[in-house]
C-alpha cells in the first residue's frame, strides 16, 4: 500500500535543506563559518545537558539500518526527550528535524502534536510548515493525518479544497489526498462545487476511476441516485463520455455501479441504447454491460408474471453467447471467470432449472482425488 | 511427457492485440498505460531473443542472497523504513520460507529478540525499539513469529497486554485507528482480526460493529475502499475482505460484485493486476489482488455455489507467473513493480507471494500446482511453498501457531474502548469463533 513500498528506493536526500544552525564564533576573518552548516546535535552547546539515548538494538541486530551519522544524531536526542518526556521549544524544533530524516515516524508525529498543545504553538505556523511537507512528500500517511488534526484544532477548513486541489494537480489519483477531501467535505459541509470541480477533472483526464468516485460520492450525499432526472442525467453523461472513449472501463463501471441496486433492466430504453454502441463503439465493457443486462432480466422474470419461456431461453441464449465471446475472443484473460459465469447461469436458469428437476451442466470434469497437475 | 514447445501466454500472436486502446483520446491516463505497455512489450522482445527456448526461471540463488543479507544489514537507503522495522522482519522471512530456504536457528533467536525489543510495554508492536505500538508492525510482528515458530518466538507475544492493545486503538463505531492518536482505514480492522485469530485473544466483543464497518467499505465498484466514500483499491480490498474471513462473515458481502470486480483488475496485456481500476499494473497486487479469488473461491462455496471449478482459481494463473518472472525479477536478487523500478523487500514479499497463489490451487478435495510448463524441468525448479490467503505466512505455520495458542485461555480485558475499569468474564465461546480460521 501507498506509504511503505512508494518510498523505500526512491527516497531521495535532500541536500539544500535549511537547517537548524547556530553560528560559532568567528576564528578568524578569513575563515567565516558558514552559517548553514550543520551541526550536530551532540556538538550543540544548549544541547549539553541532555544524555542521547542509543537505540537499544540488542546484542546480535536483525534489519539493521546503516544509518547515517545525522540520522543517529538526531534520532539519539529524540529518544532523550522522550525518555524525559521533555515538552520544551528546543523539543519541538527537534522534531522538524526527526521528521525531515523520517517523514513516516509516527511517534515523532505523535510527539510533536503533544508538544502543540503543551507549547501553545501557533496552529497557523504549523499549517504552513505542514503544506510543505505533504507539498514535498504527498504519498505518506502520517502528513496527511497530521494536517487534518491541525485542521480540526483550528476548526478551519478555508485553505483545504485549494490545497488539495494543487496536489490532485500534481498528481490527480493521490489516494491520501482523496481521502482527505471527502473529510473536509462531509466534516464541514462544503458539497457546492464539488460535483463541478469532478467535471473539471473528468474533462482533463476522462479515465480518472478518483474522479468518477468523487463524483458517486457527491451525488450520493446530495441529491442521491433515487431521482429518476438525476439518473437520467448521469446515463446521459456516461454514454456521452462512452461515445468519446468507448474503451475507458470507469464510465462503464459508473454506468453499472449507478443502475445495479435497482436493477439495470429497470431503466427503460438503456438496453436499446447500448445494443445501438455495439455496433460503432463496441468493447469488453459494452459486452459485460450487456451480459449484466441480460442477467438482471432473467432475475426478473421470475419474479414477475409469466413471461414466455421462449423470451427467457432467447436472453438466456444471448446471455451465454456473450460469455463465450468474452471467454474466447474478447476478454480471455478473464476466461475461467466468464466460463464460470455461463456455467452459473446455465445452471440457475437452463433447461434443468425450468423443470423440476435440478441438472448441473458442468462442463468441467469433476475431479476427486488429489493430484498434481501441469497446466498445458 | 509432451515433446511439443509450450509457448508463454505472452508470446501468443493475439497478445499485441491486448494493448490499450486510446480511442484517439490521449490523457494522462492513457499515456501512462501506453508507456508501461510499450516497456513490458521491449522486456518480452529482448526475451525472446536472448531465449530460443522460453524458460523464465525464478532466481532463487540470487533472491536467497538479497534475502539473507538484508536480514542482518540494509543501506541507509531504509532510513525511510525506521519505523517499519518487523515489516523488514516479515517481508524477508517470508520470501525466504517461499522460497523453501531455512531459516538458521540463530537469525531466528535474534529475529525473536529483536521484535522482543520492539514490543511495546503496553501491549502490541512498534516500528522499532522505543517507538509506540502501532497495528501495522503488530500484524508484521506477529507473522514473522509465527513462520519462526519456535516456543521462543510465541513466547515473545504478551498476549494479554496485546489484547490492551487492541481494545486502546477500537473505535465505538467498529473501526480501529491504528496507532493511539492515529488514523484509521480498513486496513486496521485486518491487523486487528489477523493477530487476535493467530494469538487466541479474539473475542466477539472486540469485534463489535467492525463487520458492518468493513461492509460499508464496499462501494459502487465492488471492491473496498481504505475508508468510506473512497475509491475501491487492492490494497483495502484484501484487507476488509480477509478481515470478514477471519470473522466468518465474508458471507455478508457482495461477492458476486467483488469478483468482477476483482478479476477485472488483471491486467489484459500485462497478465499482472493493478491496484484501481485505469492505473498502473504493480507486483505487490500480485498478492493483494490475486489473493482475493482463493478468498473469494471459499466464500462462495460455502454459499453453495456449485460451478466452482476444481482446478483453477478465476483469474489467469499462467499469465501471472510470466509477468512476475518476466518483468518483475531483478537479475541480481529481488523483484518489484514494474520494469524500470528498484527492488525493495515489500516487492519481493508480495511479487513472490503472488506467484505462489498463482501456482497452487486447493480446495476441501483437491490440491493442484499449476506451474508454467517446459520441455525440461525448469518448471518444478519455480514451485515455490504455498501460502495461506488469510494471513500470507504459510499455511503449516498458521496451523501450528492456532494449535499453540488455542491451548491457552483467552485473556480477560481490563477496560473497553474509552477506558472504563470494567471487568469482563473471558469468553468461553470465543474460542469457536477461531473455528473459522482454517481455510
Amino acid at each position: 500500500m501507498s506509504g511503505i513500498e512508494e518510498t523505500v528506493e526512491s527516497v531521495q536526500v535532500n541536500e539544500d535543506k535549511e537547517f537548524d544552525v547556530e553560528v560559532e564564533e568567528h576564528i578568524e576573518d578569513e575563515f567565516a563559518v558558514d552559517p548553514t552548516r550543520y551541526i550536530f546535535y551532540r556538538d550543540r552547546k544548549e544541547w549539553a545537558d541532555l544524555e542521547p539515548v542509543p537505540q537499544d538494538d540488542g546484542p546480535n541486530p536483525v534489519v539493521k539500518i546503516a544509518y547515517s551519522e545525522k540520522f543517529s544524531d538526531v534520532y539519539d536526542y529524540f529518544r532523550a526527550l522522550l525518555k524525559n518526556d521533555e515538552k520544551t521549544e528546543r523539543a519541538f524544533a527537534l522534531t522538524a528535524d526527526a521528521i525531515d530524516l523520517n517523514a513516516a515516524n509516527y511517534t515523532v508525529w505523535h510527539y510533536r502534536r503533544v508538544l502543540l498543545q503543551a507549547l501553545s504553538k501557533d496552529l497557523k505556523e504549523e499549517m504552513k510548515y505542514i503544506t510543505n511537507i505533504i507539498e514535498e512528500q504527498p504519498k505518506n500517511y502520517q502528513v496527511w493525518h497530521h494536517r487534518r488534526m491541525v485542521v480540526e484544532w483550528l476548526n478551519d477548513p478555508s485553505e483545504e479544497l485549494r490545497f488539495i486541489a494543487d496536489i490532485l494537480s500534481q498528481d490527480a489519483k493521490n489516494y491520501h489526498a482523496w481521502q482527505h477531501r471527502q473529510w473536509v467535505i462531509q466534516e464541514y459541509k462544503l458539497w457546492d462545487n464539488e460535483l463541478e470541480f469532478v467535471e473539471n477533472l473528468l474533462e482533463e483526464d476522462v479515465r480518472n476511476n478518483s474522479a468518477w468516485n468523487q463524483r458517486h460520492f457527491v451525488i450520493s450525499h446530495t441529491t442521491g441516485f433515487s431521482d429518476p432526472a438525476v439518473v437520467e442525467r448521469e446515463i446521459q453523461y456516461c454514454l456521452n463520455q462512452i461515445r468519446k472513449a468507448p474503451h475507458n472501463e470507469s464510465a462503464w463501471n459508473y454506468l453499472k455501479g449507478m443502475l445495479q441496486d435497482r436493477g439495470l433492466s429497470s431503466q427503460p430504453g438503456l438496453l436499446e441504447r447500448v445494443l445501438e454502441l455495439k455496433e460503432t463503439h463496441c468493447s469488453p465493457y459494452l459486452l459485460a454491460f450487456l451480459f449484466d443486462c441480460y442477467e438482471d432480466a432473467l432475475e426478473n422474470i421470475t419474479q414477475k408474471e409469466k413471461v414466455e419461456e421462449e423470451e427467457q431461453k432467447e436472453t438466456l441464449r444471448k446471455a451465454l453467447e456473450i460469455c463465450r465471446l468474452l471467454a474466447q475472443e474478447k476478454d480471455t484473460i478473464r476466461k475461467e471467470y466468464w466460463e464460470f459465469l455461463g456455467r452459473s447461469l446455465r445452471n440457475k436458469y437452463g433447461n434443468g432449472a425450468l423443470s423440476d428437476e435440478p441438472m448441473a451442466e458442468n462442463p468441467e470434469p469433476s475431479i476427486s482425488a488429489s493430484q498434481s497437475q501441469e497446466a498445458s | 511427457m509432451d515433446n511439443m514447445p509450450n509457448p508463454l501466454r505472452c508470446f501468443r500472436e493475439q497478445q499485441s492485440a491486448e494493448m490499450f486502446l486510446d480511442d484517439g483520446v490521449e490523457t494522462v491516463t492513457s499515456v501512462e498505460q501506453k508507456k508501461v505497455e510499450q516497456s513490458i512489450q521491449e522486456v518480452m522482445s529482448v526475451y525472446k531473443q536472448i531465449h530460443s527456448l522460453p524458460q523464465p526461471t525464478l532466481l532463487r540463488e540470487q533472491h536467497y542472497q538479497y534475502l539473507k543479507k538484508g536480514l542482518r544489514h540494509l543501506s541507509d537507503a531504509y532510513e525511510c523504513l525506521d519505523a517499519s522495522r518487523p515489516w523488514l522482519c516479515f517481508w524477508i522471512l517470508h520470501s525466504l520460507e517461499l522460497l523453501q530456504e531455512p531459516i538458521p536457528a540463530a537469525v531466528a533467536s535474534d529475529v525473536c529478540q529483536f521484535l522482543a525489543r520492539c514490543q511495546s510495554p503496553t501491549g502490541g508492536f512498534a516500528g522499532g525499539p522505543g517507538q509506540h505500538a502501532h497495528l501495522a508492525p503488530t500484524y508484521a510482528a506477529v507473522n514473522a513469529l509465527c513462520i519462526i515458530g519456535t516456543d521462543e518466538a510465541y513466547n515473545v507475544i504478551d498476549r494479554e497486554k496485546l489484547l490492551d492493545f487492541l481494545w486502546s486503538v477500537k473505535q465505538p463505531d467498529g473501526s480501529f485507528v491504528m496507532h493511539v492518536g492515529g488514523e484509521v482505514d480498513v486496513r486496521s480492522a485486518y491487523c486487528a482480526a489477523s493477530v487476535a485469530s493467530l494469538t487466541n485473544i479474539l473475542t466477539p466483543k472486540l469485534f463489535e460493529n467492525t463487520t458492518n464497518w468493513i461492509l460499508s467499505c464496499q462501494n459502487w465498484e465492488g471492491g473496498l475502499s481504505g475508508v468510506p466514500g473512497l475509491e475501491a483499491h487492492g490494497g483495502y480490498t484484501f484487507c476488509g475482505t480477509a478481515a470478514l474471513v477471519i470473522l466468518g462473515k465474508e458471507h455478508m458481502l457482495d461477492l458476486k460484485a467483488l469478483l468482477r470486480w476483482v478479476v477485472s483488475r488483471q491486467m489484459r496485456f500485462e497478465g499482472g493486476f493493478q491496484g484501481r481500476c485505469n492505473k498502473l499494473v504493480d507486483g505487490c497486487y500480485s498478492f493483494w489482488q490475486a489473493g482475493l479469488l482463493p478468498l473469494l473461491h471459499r466464500a462462495l462455496y460455502k454459499e453453495g455455489e456449485s460451478e466452482l471449478s476444481q482446478q483453477r482459481w478465476m483469474f489467469e494463473q499462467q499469465a501471472l507467473q510470466e509477468y512476475i518472472l518476466l518483468c518483475c525479477q531483478n537479475p541480481t536478487g529481488g523483484l518489484l513493480d514494474k520494469p524500470g523500478k528498484s527492488r525493495d523487500f515489500y516487492h519481493t514479499c508480495y511479487c513472490l507471494s503472488g506467484l505462489s497463489i498463482a501456482q497452487h490451487f486447493g480446495n476441501m478435495d483437491n490440491h493442484y500446482e499449476v506451474i508454467l510448463v517446459y520441455r525440461n524441468i525448469c518448471a518444478e525448479y519455480n514451485l515455490e511453498a504455498p501460502t495461506h490467503p488469510v494471513y500470507n505466512i504459510c499455511p503449516e505455520k498458521v496451523a501450528q501457531a492456532l494449535q499453540h495458542f488455542l491451548r491457552m485461555p483467552v485473556p480477560e480485558v481490563s477496560r473497553q474502548p474509552g477506558g472504563s475499569g470494567e471487568d469482563r468474564p473471558s469468553d468461553a465461546a470465543a474460542a469457536s469463533s477461531s473455528a473459522d480460521l482454517q481455510s
